[in-house]
């Protein structure tokens, strides 16, 4: 486990970055700002113009960090307190999950609850539910 | 003119996410550890986003149309159904070995950093397995 220092400032700016990007893709391309459903899209594309834009905003997603190091010298700290092995596993089962489950953290937890959709807030619940519990399990059951 | 939008707003959200600390698991996985090393910052970040994109939402959708693209394409599935909870109770499962999710790990790609290539790579073998099953048992359901 690695301690880390509550950001309220932080989190809620780039929290508000999150938002104003998920609000110029609808009012620009009319389409939900989920990681899952544009990644999903870029892998199965049904036309050139759609696989473009998607491409277009991962190659933006993936600049993210470069441009924050052009910006303030620094990059953005990712600290990965899990090993190689969980972290293949862990993200297997988020793969199957989200795709199932049509939906991530971005596209239900952020778009979705902003949509107020039902199906939206009964998936954030569910997998912030699932999520609690792994966690606990992992660090006080089988790791306490 | 779309790619370049395109590009920009993923900048947005990839700058977004790196300022907000979700593209580190460490501290992703201490949101949720509430009786250890817990740290609410996940909590600002969510009620950050969800505010901005309701209030830029009820902007946009004011519009006939969006401006680059012919129509909005809205999710127009309305069902609770097994499918939906199963999935994403074991995206959360996943979630909480790992301490990415899709949207936190696609900009902390550009830190260059193997865990997250090693995450992400898992993340596209997970979504091929799914689309595999789905188009294996159920070939009838659109997405």
């Amino acid at each position: 486990m690695i301690e880390t220092v509550f950001t309220p400032y932080q989190s809620l700016g780039g929290g508000a970055l999150i938002g104003l990007a998920a609000a110029m893709l609808m009012a620009t391309m009319g389409r939900v700002m989920g990681a899952t459903g544009i990644l999903a899209g870029f892998l199965q594309p049904t036309s050139l113009a759609d696989w473009s834009w998607r491409a277009a905003v991962l190659a933006g997603m993936i600049s993210g960090p470069v441009v924050l190091l052009l910006i303030s010298g620094q990059l953005p700290p990712v600290q990965v307190p899990v090993s190689t092995d969980m972290l293949a596993i862990g993200g297997t089962i988020v793969g199957v999950g989200v795709t199932f489950g049509s939906g991530c953290t971005s596209g239900h937890g952020v778009c979705g609850m902003a949509r107020l959709s039902p199906r939206s807030i009964a998936a954030t619940l569910t997998f912030m539910f699932t999520t609690g519990i792994t966690v606990y399990v992992i660090r006080h059951v089988v790791g306490g | 003119m779309q790619l370049i939008i395109s590009y920009l707003i993923g900048l947005i959200f990839g700058i977004g996410i790196s300022i907000s600390g979700m593209a580190n698991p460490a501290k992703v996985l201490n949101f949720f550890d509430v009786t250890g090393t817990w740290d609410p910052s996940l909590a600002f970040v969510m009620a950050g986003a969800i505010v901005v994109t309701f209030l830029g939402y009820r902007y946009a959708l004011k519009r006939p149309s969006p401006l680059l693209s012919k129509s909005f394409l809205l999710p127009t599935s309305r069902d609770l159904d097994v499918r939906l909870f199963g999935g994403s109770a074991v995206f959360g499962i996943g979630w909480g070995i790992a301490g990415f999710c899709p949207g936190g790990s696609l900009p902390a790609l550009g830190t260059g950093r193997s865990e997250v290539i090693i995450f992400v790579t898992a993340l596209l073998i997970g979504i091929i397995i799914a689309k595999i099953l789905q188009a294996t048992f159920a070939p009838a359901q659109p997405n």
